[in-house]
């Protein structure tokens, strides 16, 4: 391996045929191998972990909301079913009956796999393959590396999309994240807007009709009978918190058997990521913790105030955790290191912020019951305002300390 | 109580003058380059705002609108001076900013020299007329009107200081020659704008 990239490497090299190139072949070298170089000058850091490992980290605290996205989209699909929904008129049905699993049974686990990875995978080989390019193409043409902030970016954008998303937006949306999130401020580490959500927040935007409703978290039918294919989220606006004892338990939805977007309906799996991001430190406990506390006061606020014309009000903190993106935009977005506050106080006020407004949204904007990722973007452009302020703060108190 | 601090939330967030209706773009762009120029900047438009918009109602519903100056003489009723709207309206923003310029440069000689040409603007500033077309236009009583003028204020003021926070921070960031500057403080702002969509279809 290392001889056939070493073979390969002089034709990148400087004065070689495929100079241009050069990126792409560190890329793929850097990425098998530690980096050839170190860090010169004064400031040496000895520590294994750089921007690659990092990167790497966050995917590996990913996989276990990969798996449930796999597992679960299927399990909705085949539950619906079962219940009476037509399947698809798609490929991904045609594929599962060469296979052998039409049955469309939940119970069975490895059907249920097969099924959600059928429409997970495409989006996930549509998104490395649009973004992956476009990236690429920056770093050719501006001469930096291509590095694994965009594996990251890759990983979250389709666990965020509803399964039936038609490819062409995944497409759009990740070249939007990565060339107008990311690229143009230079590429990771530069940017403002956390990519991701960019992605998303564009699609939602321009296609609400293929992002949000009753119709797209189910990768099957569920026109034709009673059977409803709303958000849990979604129905509590219309019944509250009655929606809760009509015959579906917390723990589902902990675990993550719900529908809604693929890889954020289940708690449990992004409680895994934040013990890994926590432990490993690259997430921040503090906006996470904050976060937390934040939502948990304003949804005690709210539940307070109470409402007889909205019944989102009325529902408890347990339930709002487990329901929608909660979870997963706290774990996994608003820790993104770059867009984030970059001191720890700061932290402190960027997470807070960001836990009442997800509630708020939530709650009191019908147009937009997930308010997770936009109160994370409203946040992402205040971050760099905190930290201002905490500066300022600092600057000032040192002032005074050594005036005395 | 509750119906003005609904009127304050949507005039800062749901309609901020700057990020959904992208008014008062010229010195959002131009003043945006340092925090504290932008803070100073969005404090005068506070001020600004929040003093022209309640003047400008009283000036609507007691001289301009038809009938208003029945108060007079009920002779005048049938009167409509209306036409006279933009007129009187920039002539009490320009009287205002004129009184911020004179006590910025008396009292804050720094910030006077820092806002320069743009504090002279804001008499044109598209954001103060536009507040006080709204308010005509959406028939605001007195009360409303204070708290929509000070609202949208607040909001356009959070907007430039949250851009010139973000664009000190783009000092760090290394963006394509051809972008730099006021392009990607359009693109910035689109971003935003995005970002601010969180709060639109809000009903209060």
């Amino acid at each position: 391996m290392r001889a056939i990239l070493d073979s390969l490497g002089e034709h990148f090299e400087p004065g070689g045929r495929l100079e241009r190139l050069y990126p792409l072949y560190e890329a793929a070298d850097t990425f098998l191998y530690t980096p050839g170089s170190s860090t010169r000058g004064a400031s040496h850091v000895r520590d294994g972990l750089d921007v690659k490992r990092m990167m790497v980290t966050v995917v590996v605290a990913l996989l276990p909301c990969v798996a449930m996205a796999m597992y679960n989209t299927g399990y909705q699909a085949n539950l619906a079913i079962s219940m009476g929904a037509n399947p698809l008129d798609t490929w991904q049905t045609a594929t599962l009956g060469y296979l052998g699993y039409a049955a469309f049974d939940p119970a069975d686990i490895a059907g249920c796999l097969l099924h959600g990875a059928l429409y997970y995978l495409p989006v996930l080989l549509v998104t490395f393959a649009v973004g992956g390019n476009c990236e690429a193409l920056f770093s050719i043409v501006r001469k930096h590396e291509i590095n694994e902030g965009f594996l990251v970016t890759g990983m979250l954008f389709p666990l965020v999309l509803p399964p039936t998303i038609p490819l062409w937006q995944v497409a759009l949306g990740i070249a939007f994240g990565v060339i107008v999130g990311k690229e143009i401020f230079g590429g990771t580490g530069m940017n403002i807007f956390n990519p991701a959500l960019m992605s998303r927040a564009f699609l939602f935007f321009a296609y609400p009709a293929q992002i949000s409703g009753d119709r797209v978290w189910i990768a099957a039918d569920t026109s034709v009978d009673g059977t409803s294919g709303a958000t849990w989220l979604a129905q509590a606006a219309v019944d509250g918190p009655a929606t809760f004892s009509a015959g579906v338990t917390w723990m589902d939805a902990f675990l993550g058997l719900v529908p809604g977007s693929m890889g954020e309906t289940s708690t449990l799996a992004c409680l895994i990521g934040a013990a890994v991001l926590v432990l490993t430190g690259i997430g921040s406990w503090r906006v996470m913790v904050s976060g937390v506390v934040g939502s948990y006061l304003m949804v005690q606020l709210l539940n307070a105030v109470g409402s007889t014309t909205n019944p989102l009000l009325n529902v408890p903190f347990e339930w709002h955790v487990v329901l929608g993106g909660w979870a997963f935009g706290l774990v996994f977005m608003a820790t993104d290191p770059v867009s984030s506050a970059h001191t720890n106080a700061g932290r402190y006020v960027y997470g807070f912020l960001i836990g009442v407004l997800a509630i708020l949204i939530r709650v009191i904007n019908p147009a937009f019951p997930e308010g997770m990722m936009l109160a994370i973007l409203f946040m992402n452009m205040f971050a760099s305002l905190i930290d201002h302020f905490v500066v300022q703060a600092n600057v000032k108190r040192r002032k005074a300390r050594y005036a005395a | 109580m509750e119906h003005y601090l609904n009127l304050a939330i949507k005039a800062i967030f749901v309609e901020n003058l700057a990020l959904a209706f992208f008014l008062g773009m010229c010195s959002f762009l131009a003043c945006s380059k340092k925090v504290n120029t932008a803070l100073g900047l969005g404090a005068a438009v506070i001020f600004v705002q929040s003093v022209t918009v309640p003047i400008n109602n009283v000036i609507y519903n007691r001289l301009l609108d038809e009938g208003a100056l029945s108060w007079i003489s009920p002779q005048l009723a049938g009167q409509d001076l209306s036409f006279l709207g933009f007129l009187c309206y920039i002539g009490t923003i320009a009287a205002m900013v004129q009184i911020v310029e004179m006590t910025l440069d008396r009292f804050f000689p720094a910030l006077y020299a820092a806002l320069g040409v743009f504090l002279p603007l804001i008499a044109v500033n598209c954001a103060i007329l536009g507040g006080s077309l709204f308010m005509v236009e959406r028939t605001y009583t007195l009360t409303e009107s204070a708290v929509f003028g000070l609202g949208s204020g607040i909001g356009w003021a959070m907007a430039i200081v949250a851009l010139a926070s973000i664009r000190e921070r783009l000092h760090y960031s290394n963006i394509p020659m051809s972008l730099r500057g006021l392009g990607m403080t359009f693109v910035l702002s689109g971003l935003m704008a995005i970002g601010f969509m969180a709060f639109g279809g809000i009903q209060l």
